[in-house]
């Protein structure tokens, strides 16, 4: 689904990512871990296509296409969704509007008919359904006013109804409790299909315990350190970073 | 990113162009000479000539105000052409003797003259430069005793009430553009609509500036008797062009008992270039006088164009129970200066004023929201509430807003609430990650915004005015 080589990236010119090689099959779970400032954010920022993140080097080809020459929403509606680290507040737009918006987009992209917000409530409403919540924040601004779970919530909410191929996690886990943790959990595994993929962008271990990846790689100076399977988060829990960065260079 | 949003921001004004009829030119300058040439152009009886000349001989004493947050190089009055005309004008009986170049700008504008006689919906009034070109629907609105005539051809044929109410809401020594505009007014469009009678359609006029270095001064009177109703609607347009043109309008509205006047202006006279050349002046003096019990005056407002804008329209509640309304879209962009906003003055017990602005800063654009709200002593039982909004794309405009509030009565309710929002790369890109394109983004977010205001105009203009909105902004961000 997504192969990544030797891919050379940073922001204002200074490069943050140093070749990052990954590769990742539908179906599949991964992980990307690592300290604060080892390029996670921005190795999803740069598959997301934030325009402040340039590449200088190396490919990144999802499902035959090269996902570098297209433009974001062009990548949303190829079915990449990141979940952001930092939800944006955008006044005067319910966020039922918000979302009939992104999922009438997709759907022009596919050549289907739009919604209109009767059908969409349904849609919306099974939803809420596969992942088990009630809605409440469905008439208020896109994430204004909202608690810093509710924002993790609504960016969940938001990838059920659009059902990416690859949805990409950043740091979902931040600044969430353990309640919250388990429900934005649930709602990914539950999620979870054969044809799809998720990359799992966490600082700590503790998400990885709800949402069991498949594989774990460890970032550190802007290059994959070290891979392994799910025990590879556990060790790094117990160790900490500091023995990863050793034999940085050993992918 | 940045390189797009100066993109976007340079989008070209799309209604630039000029039209190459002749035009009957006074000379420019200003003195008494020339508003007697102007009045006699127009056939008017002594009494107006008076007034006019009464107004100028204020105006020479008055300085213009400096109070608003505008700047611009000081105005030569005396470089300006105060009365501008297609030539060849004689008395127009119907629209087929309409020089066949003003009406083909009027088809470009999109303003289907021609079509208004097949279509029932909108009487036009269309002023092009200083004449009124042609006022459709004339005998459809006679039947129902409304009149909607050119303000030159009111003066001629009802010259009564016109002097009746000419100058009672806005004297013509209210300010230094009023007092400007009462010395030299051209033309405009006058309407009165009669006791009891609800006007069967909306009434529209079209504003242009088309002959260069000229100012347009166009005065507007509506009245609407006790318990009519009248629905009006301006737009407004210019050629692109490097000088200033100075806009000074005024208009007038009265409402009597039980009357109720829904004024709609979409304007977009050229804002000036990307780098700030050109573009219009617009100083534009607007009020209404709720003078009978239980009326009521409504104010919308899409104000896209203008190199300045310097305009507050204005509620006068004298009568008891009588309402205001001011609903407002601003929306600057590249280097235009915004200073609007409304005046709601109460004076009659149980009055009430609704305040809903919202400025769209872009560019390097400066928005200001100035309103005043004063409640007089005898006004028991006022209540306002104003909401101003400020929205700011990019980081290199401004919003600002001057809330006056001024009470005397103790008794009085009001209710003040502000936002200021951004749109910025951030918003923009979390809708791009979620499939929505960043036009349609700034499209969504804006017209969310403005959604308030847009629901108070008439149907067929709300979407005129979110095309303006969409055309105003184009690319303004990334």
């Amino acid at each position: 689904m997504l192969e990544i080589r030797n891919l050379h990236a940073g922001v204002d010119g200074v490069e943050i990512l140093k070749g990052i090689d990954l590769t990742i099959n539908a179906g599949e779970v991964h992980a990307i871990m690592g300290p604060n400032g080892s390029g996670k954010s921005t190795l999803a920022q740069v598959l997301a296509g934030h325009p402040a993140y340039g590449v200088s080097e190396g490919s990144v080809v999802y499902e035959g296409r090269n996902l570098l020459e297209l433009e974001p929403e062009e990548r949303a509606c190829a079915g990449v969704f990141m979940a952001f680290q930092y939800p944006v507040e955008i006044h005067g737009i319910t966020n039922a509007y918000f979302l009939r918006a992104a999922v009438n987009a997709k759907r022009r992209c596919q050549d289907l008919e739009e919604l209109d917000p009767i059908d969409f409530m349904e849609v919306l409403e099974q939803k809420l359904d596969v992942i088990g919540w009630t809605d409440s924040l469905m008439e208020r601004p896109v994430n204004h006013g909202f608690s810093g779970g509710e924002k993790k919530r609504n960016e969940i909410l938001q990838m059920a109804v659009l059902e990416p191929k690859l949805a990409v996690l950043d740091e979902t886990d931040s600044g969430l409790d353990i309640d919250a943790l388990k429900a934005v959990a649930e709602a990914v595994n539950t999620l979870r299909r054969p044809d799809n993929a998720s990359l799992v962008v966490t600082h700590y271990q503790r998400l990885l315990n709800f949402i069991v990846p498949d594989f774990v790689h460890v970032l550190a100076r802007g290059r994959i350190a070290k891979s392994g399977g799910k025990e590879l988060a556990h060790e790094l829990e117990s160790k900490g970073y500091d023995w990863i960065k050793e034999p940085a260079g050993v992918v | 990113m940045t390189g797009s949003v100066e993109q976007h921001v340079s989008q070209p004004y799309k209604y630039g162009w000029s039209t190459d009829v002749e035009s009957d030119l006074v000379p420019a300058g200003l003195n008494e000479a020339i508003i007697r040439l102007i009045s006699e152009k127009k056939l008017e009886p002594e009494w107006l000539l008076q007034w006019r000349l009464s107004a100028y001989r204020n105006w020479l004493k008055m300085k213009e105000p400096t109070w608003a947050n505008v700047k611009y190089e000081p105005i030569d009055y005396q470089a300006v052409h105060y009365y501008a005309a297609p030539k060849k004008q004689k008395k127009l009986e119907s629209l087929d003797e309409v020089d066949p170049k003003v009406l083909e700008t009027f088809s470009k504008l999109g303003i289907p003259l021609e079509e208004q006689k097949r279509l029932a919906g909108v009487a036009v009034d269309a002023v092009f430069d200083s004449v009124s070109v042609a006022t459709t629907f004339k005998a459809k609105l006679a039947e129902h005793g409304v009149i909607f005539l050119p303000f030159s051809e009111a003066v001629r044929e009802h010259p009564k009430l016109v002097r009746k109410y000419l100058g009672s809401v806005v004297p013509a020594t209210d300010n230094f553009f009023a007092a400007l505009n009462s010395a030299v007014f051209t033309d405009g469009s006058f309407v009165y609509v009669p006791e009891g009678v609800r006007c069967p359609m909306e009434l529209s006029t079209y504003f242009r500036i088309n002959a260069a270095s000229t100012g347009q001064f166009e005065r507007t009177l509506i009245i609407a008797e006790e318990g009519a109703y009248v629905s009006y609607l301006e737009g407004c347009s210019a050629p692109m062009r490097d000088q200033n043109q100075l806009h000074a309008a005024v208009v007038e509205l009265v409402a009597l008992s039980d009357g109720e006047i829904k004024y709609s202006t979409v304007q977009n006279w050229y804002p000036g270039d990307e780098n700030g050349k050109g573009g219009i002046y617009n100083f534009v003096t607007k009020r209404g006088d709720c003078r009978g019990r239980n009326s009521k005056i409504s104010w919308t407002q899409v104000e896209t164009g203008s190199a300045i804008t310097w305009k507050y329209p204005s509620c006068l509640l004298t009568g008891d129970n009588s309402i205001g309304e001011f609903y407002s879209v601003a929306v600057t962009n590249n280097h235009q200066q915004a200073d609007t906003g409304t005046k709601m003055i109460h004076i009659g017990k149980n009055t009430r004023s609704t305040i809903v602005s919202k400025g769209i800063s872009a560019g390097k654009s400066q928005n200001t929201y100035r309103g005043q709200v004063k409640i007089m002593k005898n006004a028991q039982g006022a209540r306002n509430f104003s909401q101003c909004d400020s929205m700011l794309i990019g980081d290199k405009c401004g919003a600002h807003t001057f809330p006056y509030i001024d009470v005397r009565n103790s008794s009085a309710i009001m209710e003040h609430e502000a936002t200021t929002s951004k749109i910025g790369e951030d918003q923009i890109f979390y809708c791009q990650q979620r499939g929505i394109s960043a036009e349609d983004a700034v499209s969504m977010i804006v017209n969310g915004f403005c959604k308030e205001v847009f629901r108070e105009l008439p149907m067929e203009f709300a979407v005129e005015a979110q095309n303006l909105l969409g055309i105003s902004l184009e690319g303004s961000v990334g």
